[in-house]
């Protein structure tokens, strides 16, 4: 010790007033702190207990849960029954029965490759994503639709149920992409031509509902082609999907593009990268990592909009349900069924959005 | 070699940058007029002049950053033309060294500093690493090479942006600048990479106002303003008898703080 200079004496730290910790000082601050914020607070709990008892006891207390036929449903809840005795059409269509396990294997195997793809230091990761891209489209084809190595024959109109949802939103969205990144560059593109073209199809797909891309795949489109050539109706919805789900991750992708400095392009050129190498190894990675939340956004989007082949007589998750609630045996419970699907597609978008949070906090590098 | 091809790589009389009646337009904005420059191999140019004069402009039209639209820009014997080849191979020969570092963030370190060597000049992997980290341990972070960009300091991150270029075995490098977006005490660990550099014989073009460095390394500080070329000289002349009254407006305004 010195006794030159007076020692520096950092001032205490004090803790913060009582009033504004703790859960007292929470509800003090947040839900109590004027008149009307207590008036608030109040009705808000009038309305909790208004509207929570019935829903509880509609889908527990009062519900049947055994039997397999309708009159197991004899009280006043929702009849879980209903859902219970159709899930199997629910999940898989019309799909054969005894070929369900063709479906279970193929859903097998993109869960277990794509899990693998979550483990840090799993070494074959490259391998397993190039599968996934290329390989895994082809196994899923043939499995599913089968006609080789002694698998039966199932034709696309039999797909249905959630097999068919996760189908058509999986395909339109990851075939989408690779479309939708081409668009996006060519629109800033320094060719007039190529941007031209790039703009013109982005607007024209943006500009109509998808509805009426699904009726145009579906009624028109045979009317262009020649007679006798008959496209997969599943096909051509598929295909509609997809370039219209193009045009709206281009302009996602675009947004990223356009906030990346010019001088990382620079910086790249400058080392005698050329144009797509430049694109590739430096300003996509970055701008696609910027707009993960605009992709899953449309894909939660796309994932909900399949919704719509319904009309043009496709019957994937939603509409076997309402096919299910329009048999003779089972009339009258719409609702569940219209409740169970809202439920699973929560549960489905719930679980996307929340896997692409943690891939978001994954890639920050700190920048 | 015969005549046409001769003639297509240009005037090839040992310099290695030579740029003869340079113009360049952005619009209707003269930026650079006539510019007539030639550096010779291992010779190290000071650039300086006002905010806007074209400096940057000057120095991108050497790799191609930007396009000149009259002269002639010949590199290392190659000539500047819109031939993407030969835009390709001048680059390769010419690293360049920015402003604000233009590293890559999503990359680490050494990723950084790997990635036009593997992807440019086809080298291996290890071979591309083992390049890397000796040129990091040239510019004194070897320790950082595992690191993201966003977690350095400013005068490490250009050390890092010096190296990377360096991975390319550059016969040519061009700074833009190099120091004016960092904080004080981290520009002398710049400048000191870059005497380095000059040391060993590098040829350099630097666009810089900081003057002691142009004193202690330029072989000739050329002074430009409004899009021209008004003064160059060596630094001995230049600082202490300049001949142009804007040159010595300029040296009044920077020397004075
Ligand atoms: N891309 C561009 N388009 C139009 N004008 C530009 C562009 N880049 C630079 N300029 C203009 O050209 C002039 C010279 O710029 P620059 O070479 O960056 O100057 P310096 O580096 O000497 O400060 C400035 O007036 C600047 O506004
Ligand atoms: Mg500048």
């Amino acid at each position: 010790m010195t006794d030159a200079a007076p020692a520096f004496e950092r001032a205490p730290d004090l803790p913060p007033p009582a009033s504004t910790v703790g859960v007292v000082g929470w509800m003090r601050q947040n839900l109590f702190s004027t008149w009307y914020n207590t008036a608030l607070t109040v009705l808000a709990l009038w309305l909790i207990w208004e509207a929570v008892p019935p829903v509880v006891a509609w889908a527990f207390v009062d519900a049947d849960w055994t039997g397999s036929t309708r009159d197991a449903c004899a009280r006043e809840g929702a009849c879980w029954v209903f859902i219970k005795e159709w899930f199997g059409q629910f999940v898989y269509g019309r799909y054969p029965i005894d070929e369900r396990w063709r479906v279970n294997l193929g859903a097998a195997i993109l869960v277990v490759c794509a899990a693998t793809l979550f483990f840090p230091r799993f070494p074959w990761k490259a391998w397993v994503s190039v599968f996934l891209l290329f390989g895994y489209p082809v196994v899923a084809f043939f499995l599913f639709s089968g006609d080789v190595m002694g698998l039966i024959w199932v034709e696309t109109p039999l797909w249905g149920g959630l097999f068919l949802t996760l189908v058509l939103a999986i395909v339109g969205c990851v075939f989408a992409l690779p479309i939708g990144i081409v668009l996006a560059l060519g629109r800033r593109s320094r060719m007039p031509g190529v941007r031209a073209v790039c703009v013109a199809f982005i607007e024209l797909w943006r500009g109509v509902p998808l509805i009426t891309v699904l009726f145009m795949a579906s009624v028109m489109f045979p009317l262009f082609v020649p007679e006798g050539l008959t496209f997969d109706k599943l096909l051509r919805a598929l295909i509609g999907i997809m370039l219209f789900q193009a045009a709206y991750l281009a302009e996602v992708i675009r947004g990223g593009l356009q906030a990346i400095p010019r001088g990382q392009y620079e910086g790249a050129q400058a080392l005698g990268l050329n144009y797509w190498k430049a694109m590739v190894l430096v300003i996509l990675p970055q701008a696609l990592k910027l707009v993960i939340p605009g992709i899953v956004n449309s894909f939660i989007a796309l994932l909900k909009d399949t919704t719509l082949v319904l009309i043009i007589g496709l019957l994937d998750f939603l509409g076997m349900i309402q096919a299910a609630g329009t048999n003779p045996d089972w009339l009258g419970f719409a609702v569940e069924g219209y409740v169970f699907a809202g439920f699973v597609f929560w549960v489905l978008c719930f679980g996307i959005s929340r896997y692409s949070l943690h891939l978001e906090r994954k890639l920050h590098t700190g920048h | 070699m015969n005549e046409s091809t001769a003639a297509s790589r240009g005037p090839d009389d040992g310099a290695a940058i030579r740029m003869i009646g340079v113009h360049k337009w952005y619009g209707q904005f003269h930026v650079l007029k006539d510019i007539n420059l030639s550096v010779d191999r291992k010779e190290k140019i000071v650039v300086c002049g006002p905010s806007g004069s074209g400096k940057s402009t000057l120095i991108r039209c050497i790799n191609r950053l930007e396009e000149h639209q009259r002269g002639r820009i010949v590199v290392e014997g190659i000539e500047l033309t819109n031939d993407l080849r030969r835009i390709d191979e001048i680059r390769r020969e010419v690293g360049m060294v920015f402003q604000h570092f233009n590293l890559f963030p999503h990359l680490t370190v050494l990723d950084n500093l790997t990635l036009a060597p593997m992807w440019v000049r086809k080298m291996a992997k290890d071979e591309a690493e083992e390049v890397a980290m000796t040129f990091l341990a040239r510019v004194k972070i070897p320790e950082q090479a595992g690191k993201y960009p966003g977690q350095l300091s400013g005068g490490q991150q250009q050390r890092v942006a010096i190296a990377r270029s360096l991975c390319m075995n550059p016969k040519i490098m061009l700074f833009d600048e190099p120091t004016s977006a960092l904080d004080p005490e981290m520009i002398k660990e710049v400048l000191d990479v870059m005497v380095d550099l000059a040391e060993e014989g590098m040829t350099m073009v630097v666009v810089t106002h900081e003057m002691g460095f142009a004193n202690r390394v330029a072989d000739r500080v050329v002074f430009m303003d409004e899009g021209e070329v008004i003064e160059q000289a060596d630094p001995e002349t230049f600082f202490n008898s300049p001949r142009n009254e804007r040159t010595r407006l300029f040296l009044s305004q920077i020397l004075s703080h």
